[in-house]
């Protein structure tokens, strides 16, 4: 072979291993640095342990602080009192368009407690120091899990799980599991987070086990195959407190890149790292101070296969078969559409969003507040936020909606006893007089006795699965006339909002000009003739 | 009949590509707005926005040019002859009468179409740059001019102006073809050179 072309041969090879590695290392896993200590050295971990609480009371003889720290957190408390509409809300106080409230079905909700045996939620958290759960986050197993029944335990004995499914779950070995702990991960956080709602990717849409290892099209970040991300990474915690809050959203942030001395180092914003103009094109950093990074680079939610909930009319609720048995239908895809449980559902994959002005506040229609029922439906949540506003920008929200019961008399929504093996729990009498009884008789809130079912809306902002830049939505899904944005108002949008009266006025200019010419250029075929005579 | 330099090599050039730019910046434009469709809006907006500094660049030399060649005067308006002109164009040319404007190099656009190419050079192409320089540098209006004005009224102003442009464009390509014969205006504009029927008087142009 000719020793130039091979030469030529090698070059290419050196410049295509050059490009792939300069791609490889764009997009690279973000290194970690390594532990300064190695728990499975530890004397008090190698246990036996017999119940969570164990575990955590080790973690505590060296981590002094971290019990007392988290108990001052929005995980432990699920209280947050709200700076900007002085309400007070979090698990403990909103109702949502989901199971309702969390007060008067403890042992169920609060299994997502970051800590054990809160089982009545008219009172505080279990104030022990041993009675958070460390390894909820910490666990890199993934052997660990808080049995849904348990008030935040996992199970100690094999315990059947789902009920009559016959499987049966064996209690985690928690020594095990000590011995290796570490940083949290996706599957951490979403052991809790991905299952909002009752089952996986019901409550949020942008949020499902398909975060666990997703791929870099679903999100650019949290893939293994791209930066691999944990939620940590931009949910930055600052003495066990995570930054990021749904409540109050940082929906414009201004501060952009944080950097030791300059800002609070809290990354739960996009600017934190991408900075306040972020693309290389000029035009498309013009829209950054109306349109949220998220309205453009999530094209859509629930795109990781697993579908979200987007209507559950819980009036349905109770139906039984002939036989006084619960009935179970699935739609199309498998999914449930109806439970006598639950009633009518509806679900969806790939779902765009809705938009919206957001300046990050968001108010609750709280559970004694009187509702405006002539208008339905009720906003359970409200997004604040304005064109006129310069601190709003324009985000993209799942809207929830469906039927929730309310108190007739008194004109406000009503908690929900559902879950409880008691003879008033709506998931075992099906019984809808007893569950609400129950929940105004266990939360202590009043209830006329009363009730029927009102439409609902419930906004969740959508802020997970980012997609590869080249994903992003077209510019034309906005500009033009089939346009996301139609509705928004407060904003001019080219292409999209054009004056109708321009058009009909200009487009008949044109028109007068255009019929003008023909007739004049007939006429002069038409003389053309006779001036040749 | 006398062969005469009408269109300098500069002008023609400046006249077509011009005309190419505004061709595009319509079809780009009116994309934009959403009256077409045929484009994608990001090409659509790259384009329109390329061909804007194209043109705006075309202009820059074209009015050193008119200036100092004093070219500028073809465009001096006059109500002389200026109905007997619009009388030919409604009447005149289906009864066979002859156009009653002479033009010579000096004076090469007779009163009809001075008016009109001044309109175009003084009210639409003013109007459309400067609401269009509004609509580009919109995120970079100082707040004095952010408290006075919307884009929704630079838009409307900006599209107005289209639309006048899009009037002109058509009445104007119509026009080129009412010369004794159909290619009889358009040749010139191509090759720069007419023939007159009158000899040129030099030195003396007319204002």
């Amino acid at each position: 072979m000719n020793p130039h072309r091979l030469h030529g041969k090698y070059l290419w090879r050196l410049v295509a291993v050059s490009i792939g590695l300069l791609l490889a290392l764009n997009t690279s896993a973000v290194e970690r640095p390594p532990a300064t200590a190695d728990h499975s050295k530890f004397r008090a971990l190698e246990g036996p342990f017999e119940r969570a609480e164990d575990v955590t009371a080790a973690c505590l003889e060296c981590h002094t602080e971290a019990g007392k720290q988290l108990r001052q957190t929005t995980h432990w408390t699920w209280l947050y009192d709200h700076p900007e509409t002085g309400q007070t809300l979090g698990k403990n106080k909103v109702i949502n368009s989901f199971c309702g409230m969390a007060i008067t079905n403890e042992p169920r909700c609060t299994s997502c407690h970051i800590g054990y045996g809160w089982q009545d939620m008219n009172q505080p958290p279990p104030q022990a120091n041993n009675a958070v759960d460390c390894l909820v986050c910490h666990d890199t197993t993934g052997d660990y899990w808080k049995f849904p029944t348990l008030a935040g335990h996992p199970t100690y004995v094999p315990r059947e799980w789902p009920k009559g499914s016959g499987k049966m779950v064996q209690p985690p070995n928690l020594a095990d599991i000590a011995r290796k702990v570490g940083p949290s991960d996706r599957a951490n956080c979403g052991s809790c987070h991905f299952y909002g709602g009752g089952a996986d990717g019901v409550k949020h849409g942008d949020l499902d086990s398909s975060l666990a290892s997703p791929s870099p099209e679903l999100d650019v970040h949290m893939s293994p195959d791209g930066l691999d991300f944990a939620c940590s990474d931009c949910h930055t915690s600052w003495g066990h407190s995570v930054a990021g809050s749904r409540y109050q959203v940082n929906a414009r942030d201004t501060l952009g890149i944080d950097v030791p001395g300059h800002s609070d180092l809290s990354r739960a914003s996009c600017e934190s790292c991408h900075g306040l103009a972020p693309h290389p094109q000029s035009k498309l950093n013009d829209h950054v101070d109306r349109v949220a990074c998220q309205t453009c680079h999530i094209p859509a939610f629930a795109r990781g296969g697993v579908p979200t909930k987007t209507w559950w009319d819980w009036s349905t609720a109770g139906r039984l078969d002939a036989e006084g048995k619960p009935i179970k239908e699935l739609d199309d895809h498998g999914h449930p559409s109806y439970l006598s449980e639950k009633g009518d559902f509806r679900h969806g994959e790939n779902l765009v969003p809705e938009y919206a002005w957001f300046n990050g506040t968001v108010e609750y229609t709280l559970v004694g507040e009187p509702l405006d029922i002539s208008n339905p439906p009720v906003a359970i949540n409200r997004v604040a936020g304005s064109g006129a506003d310069r601190d709003s920008r324009i985000w993209p929200f799942k809207v929830m909606r469906g039927k929730q019961p309310f108190d007739v008399q008194r004109e406000t929504l009503l908690a929900t006893h559902v879950f409880g093996a008691d003879d008033t729990s709506l998931w075992r009498n099906f019984c809808w007089e007893k569950a609400l009884q129950a929940g105004s008789d266990l939360s202590g809130m009043p209830y006329s006795g009363e009730f029927a079912f009102i439409e609902t809306t419930m906004h969740w902002p959508i802020t997970h699965m980012v997609a590869p830049a080249e994903d992003a939505v077209r510019c034309g899904a906005c500009h033009g006339a089939d346009s996301r944005m139609a509705g928004l108002g407060g904003i001019y949008v080219p292409g999209h909002s054009g004056n109708p009266w321009l058009g009909r006025i200009g487009w008949f200019a044109v028109a007068a000009t255009v019929f003008g010419v023909l007739v004049h250029a007939m006429a002069r075929i038409i003389f053309r003739g006779r001036k040749a005579k | 009949m006398s062969r005469v330099l009408m269109f300098k090599r500069f002008e023609r050039f400046w006249h077509w590509s011009q005309a190419l730019l505004i061709f595009v910046l319509l079809f780009t434009g009116f994309n934009i707005h959403g009256s077409l469709d045929t484009l994608r809006f990001s090409t659509a907006v790259q384009v329109h926005t390329l061909a804007a500094w194209a043109l705006i660049v075309l202009w820059l030399f074209a009015i050193f040019w008119h200036f100092t060649t004093g070219e500028w005067r073809q465009y001096i308006p006059t109500r002389q002859g200026l109905f007997a002109v619009m009388h030919y164009y409604l009447i005149g040319t289906f009864t066979g009468a002859e156009h009653p404007y002479r033009k010579t190099s000096q004076a090469k656009h007779n009163p009809l179409q001075r008016l009109a190419y001044l309109f175009f050079k003084l009210v639409i192409s003013p109007v459309i740059w400067a609401s269009g320089l509004l609509y580009l540098f919109y995120n970079d209006w100082p707040a004095t001019l952010a408290g006075a004005l919307s884009l929704e009224a630079v838009a409307l102003v900006h599209t107005a102006a289209a639309f006048a442009m899009l009037v002109f464009v058509i009445a104007h390509v119509y026009m080129a073809t009412m010369g004794k014969t159909v290619t009889a205006y358009i040749k010139p504009m191509i090759t720069g050179y007419e023939e007159l029927e009158t000899p040129e008087n030099h030195g003396t142009p007319r204002r």
